[in-house]
């Protein structure tokens, strides 16, 4: 009989095994669910897992792929570390790279140096702008943020997909709904010429590092991690919870709205109705799978660009459908909620036995 | 109840223990227990905290099961698998802590925790039967909720009562008592004893174990260290078994010398949060420095209440509350404590300290405020592993150093970590509620001294405090909370256990701290006394 039993202590290892655990878990359901579709299940893992990254350029593309998925990411685990459940990442990086894309639309073709750095901060604050409404809702008006954040990101992306439809669309574009092509002053320079990873790669390794001095060695991380681990030892310090509901949201808003203006200015270089293929659903799972710390981030964010590789290059070399991408998203979210339970419990097999001899 | 128990003057034990074992991952909570009790004898079970005694009762009641050893009932080897299987067997247990539903009648709560209960009707003239027999006077068509804590407890004793029970088990009973409750629940008690009823008797106070108990089971780590007659030992010996060692006496110091107005409250009125808070109604109080200030109280009179609006966790007009002369009411806790005014909450795990978090976090935790941790919004590590390594030194905390999770340590050791961290700080205001609850004697003596040592250095310090042997050890002037109103203070040569418990109940003393009759027309704030 398999039992439960409660560890005496959490479990430092299993906090770390524990997302292991689950990509094991998801790849064997991967490989079942594939049999069970009738295709060659080894072939198609390997299409999903190896091949991608069989060449340089796969490589790059990871990383390109990797960039909104950390940077957004970060941002989020500071955010849930405090017990800020921003949902809408999605709809601030529409808004960053709305109001980036919109400067970079807008601004003569031979402008100076200046416009990047001016697009970056727009990007930065449109997402902040978005962020700060469920902040406002919030502290405010005790506003659920899980719900405010995530039906915003619907209104963000309807409002980008009117404008790209309607007032900012390319008039020499042939009635496609994008806006015209950014000028190469509007555009990221690249790291390496002949695939598109571009500076923003730089840009997250800051903001990773940032984040992980904040949470790590200043005064505003340790609150942040005494509001989330005991809310009501926050108040005996005296931190102040709504300062914090704001700080968090701005932080992971701000980033989100950062990865939009560097998805638009770099690998798309224009606006379109879809700047995000939900990387701001999916960095959701990047920071839980990361265990909500910056360098975990970093791993999990390369783990789930490859599943949008992946599931591309299943696309392309067997048919199979793009959902598969979704698919193993999903099950690696699940199995990681499930094994999470392990690092407070350990399974036992058998009766209760005399345990602790030790403690004598 | 019923005939006379054929067993009461046979030396067959009614329970007894053999060899006992039980583990839990990591730690060995009953190792090899014997205990022994015999019908119509009140025995106590001794030991500080964590030495196992709350494992074994549960064991005797079904609650959890011994890995090793025997258990046997009037001589016969049994199982108590559940508690419908030790209630069936005849043994009743009332916990420290009640599970009572407030909305429901007393009947109907008492109903609720039998297995078939008889007809309302009937019910309710069994329960008055037993409340007659034993003077356990209570109406079983009251709402739960408009019940005092001792009360509460009478509804307790009489469910177990209602089951005829041969054994019966209280969990530091009078914990929760004003002195005059406990003393009608010995009587009930000694009632019970002499109609041949056992009863396993668990409490801290070795005064009353000392008045009540025939024989004293001692644990310690786990273990029987002793077997004694409470009666032919002194609280001293007692303590001294229970600890180990003896156990250095504090005494009470009179104040070195009175500085100026430390903190004061203003008619400080808060309404209630809640159904089930407490409002407080017109608090005054006055504190100088260098004196030390008990508040008595049952638990649930507006303590908490009163804490949160000291330590600036609820804020109020500014002027209610004064921190060295200053209006400080309106400020949370970073710029109370900036201002002076540390305080000690009576959590210890989740409110004063962070049990995940190293005993290095936790220093920073308050102490942020006072210390000079920070540099440009960054943590000073070195100042904060220094203050947290000198406050583990001074307080003789027990841990494997200051990376070890808060969590990680005993009761007793967390809470001289947490009042450390505080007096470390050198306040001008020391604000502590419940210093030494479930901390055992040792400990005990070290974070009174350290308050007696705050207080001769100048800080004022308000202790709220459900022990009154604790505030009659160290305060200078003593009050009493109740009902969110504050007794006035007297000095504490002019008061008896009897008149604090009088104050606890919302009697009233007159100038001289004699007792006067209980101020029942409390809604008239000068009725005549």
């Amino acid at each position: 009989m398999l039992r439960l039993e409660p560890r005496p202590q959490a479990s430092r290892a299993m906090v770390y095994l524990s997302p292991l655990l689950a990509l094991l878990l998801t790849l064997g359901s991967g490989f079942g669910i594939f049999v069970l579709l009738g295709v060659d299940a080894g072939a198609a893992l390997h299409a999903f897992f190896i091949q991608p990254l069989s060449d340089s350029y796969g490589v790059s593309e990871l990383l390109v792929k990797a960039v909104p998925l950390v940077l957004i990411g970060v941002g989020l685990a500071v955010g849930f570390r405090a017990n800020v459940w921003n949902i809408g990442a999605e709809g601030q990086l529409a808004m960053g790279a709305l109001c980036a894309g919109g400067l970079a639309i807008w601004v003569p073709e031979d402008s100076g140096a200046w416009v990047l750095p001016a697009m970056l901060l727009l990007g930065g604050l449109g997402g902040m702008l978005w962020a700060a409404i469920p902040a406002l809702l919030r502290t405010r008006f005790n506003a659920n943020e899980i719900l405010t954040s995530l039906m915003l990101s619907y209104v963000a992306l309807l409002l980008l997909s009117y404008l790209v439809h309607g007032p900012w669309r390319d008039p020499e574009g042939f009635n496609f709904p994008e806006s015209k092509l950014f000028a190469a002053s509007a555009t990221l320079p690249l790291l390496l010429e002949g695939t598109r990873l571009h500076i923003g790669l730089l840009l997250t390794l800051a903001a990773v590092l940032a984040i992980w001095l904040l949470l790590a060695r200043t005064l505003i991380g340790f609150q942040v991690r005494v509001v989330g681990t005991s809310p009501r030892a926050a108040q005996f310090a005296g931190f102040r919870e709504r300062a914090l509901i704001w700080f968090a949201l701005l932080l992971s808003g701000g980033l989100a709205g950062l990865a939009g203006m560097i998805e638009v200015a770099g690998p798309i270089g224009q606006l379109v109705p879809q700047v995000s293929p939900g990387y701001g659903f999916t960095a959701i799972i990047v920071a839980f799978v990361g265990r909500l710390h910056p360098l975990g981030v970093c791993a999990a964010g390369l783990l789930l660009a490859l599943s949008y590789l992946g599931g591309e290059n299943l696309q392309i070399v067997m048919g199979l459908p793009q959902a598969v991408t979704g698919v193993f998203q999903g099950m690696l979210l699940f199995y990681l909620l499930a094994c999470d339970v392990l690092i407070q419990y350990r399974v036992r097999i058998g009766r209760p036995r005399l345990a602790g001899g030790g403690a004598q | 109840m019923t005939a006379p128990d054929p067993s009461i003057r046979s030396a067959v034990p009614r329970l007894e223990l053999q060899q006992l074992v039980k583990a839990f991952p990591g730690c060995l909570a009953n190792d090899r227990v014997d205990l022994k009790v015999m019908p119509g004898e009140i025995h106590a079970l001794l030991g500080e905290n964590g030495a196992g005694k709350s494992t074994l009762v549960k064991m005797i009641f079904g609650l959890l099961r011994p890995d090793a050893g025997s258990i046997r009932w009037q001589g016969e080897a049994v199982r108590i698998d559940s508690p419908a299987r030790a209630r069936a067997l005849g043994v009743g247990m009332v916990f420290q802590h009640f599970s009572l539903f407030d909305a429901l009648t007393v009947k109907e709560n008492i109903a609720l925790g039998m297995g078939n209960p008889p007809p309302m009707r009937e019910l309710a003239q069994q329960i008055l039967a037993v409340e007659a027999r034993y003077g356990l006077p209570l109406d079983p068509d009251r709402a739960v909720h408009s019940l005092s804590v001792g009360e509460k407890q009478r509804i307790e004793i009489v469910r177990c009562l209602l089951q005829n029970p041969r054994l019966l088990i209280m969990d530091e009973p009078t914990s929760v008592l004003t002195p005059q409750e406990a003393e009608r629940l010995f009587v009930t008690l000694r009632q019970l004893r002499a109609e041949g009823c056992s009863i396993l008797y668990i409490s801290h106070k070795l005064d009353e174990v000392r008045q009540l108990c025939d024989a004293a089971t001692i644990l310690r780590g786990g273990r029987n260290v002793g077997r004694c007659v409470p009666g032919a030992e002194t609280a001293a010996s007692l303590a001294a078994l229970m600890v180990g060692a003896a156990v250095p006496a504090v005494a009470n110091q009179p104040p070195a010398r009175l500085g100026g107005e430390r903190l004061a409250l203003r008619a400080l009125s808060r309404p209630a949060a809640s159904a089930l808070s407490v409002a407080l109604q017109q608090v005054e109080l006055t504190l100088r420095g260098g004196e030390i200030v008990g508040i008595a109280g049952v638990a649930g009179n507006g303590q908490a209440e009163l804490l949160q609006a000291l330590g600036g966790e609820w804020c109020c007009e500014a002027d209610r509350v004064r921190l060295n002369g200053a209006p400080v009411g309106h400020l949370g806790p970073h710029p109370r404590r900036q201002r002076g005014l540390c305080l000690v909450p009576e959590e210890r795990l989740g409110h004063g300290s962070v049990a995940e978090m190293s005993l290095h976090d936790n220093a920073l935790l308050s102490g942020y405020s006072r210390q000079p941790f920070l540099r440009r919004g960054f943590v000073r590590q070195a100042a904060v592993r220094e203050f947290a390594r000198a406050v583990i030194e001074r307080f003789d905390v027990r841990c494997v150093g200051f990376a070890a999770a808060a969590g990680s340590l005993s009761g007793g050791n967390l809470q001289k970590f947490i009042v450390g961290r505080e007096v470390q700080q050198a306040p001008d205001v020391l604000v502590i509620a419940q210093p030494t609850w479930g901390v055992d004697a040792g400990a005990a003596a070290i974070i009174h001294r350290a308050l007696q040592g705050l207080a001769a250095a100048g800080t004022a310090v308000l202790v709220i405090s459900q022990d009154l042997d604790e505030l009659l050890l160290i305060s200078h002037r003593i009050g009493a909370i109740c009902g969110g109103r504050l007794s006035p203070l007297y000095p504490r040569a002019q008061l008896a256990i009897e008149d604090i418990g009088l104050l606890m109940t919302g009697g009233r003393l007159d100038s001289a701290g004699r007792m006067l009759a209980a101020d029942h027309a409390r809604e008239v704030p000068h009725a005549t006394p």
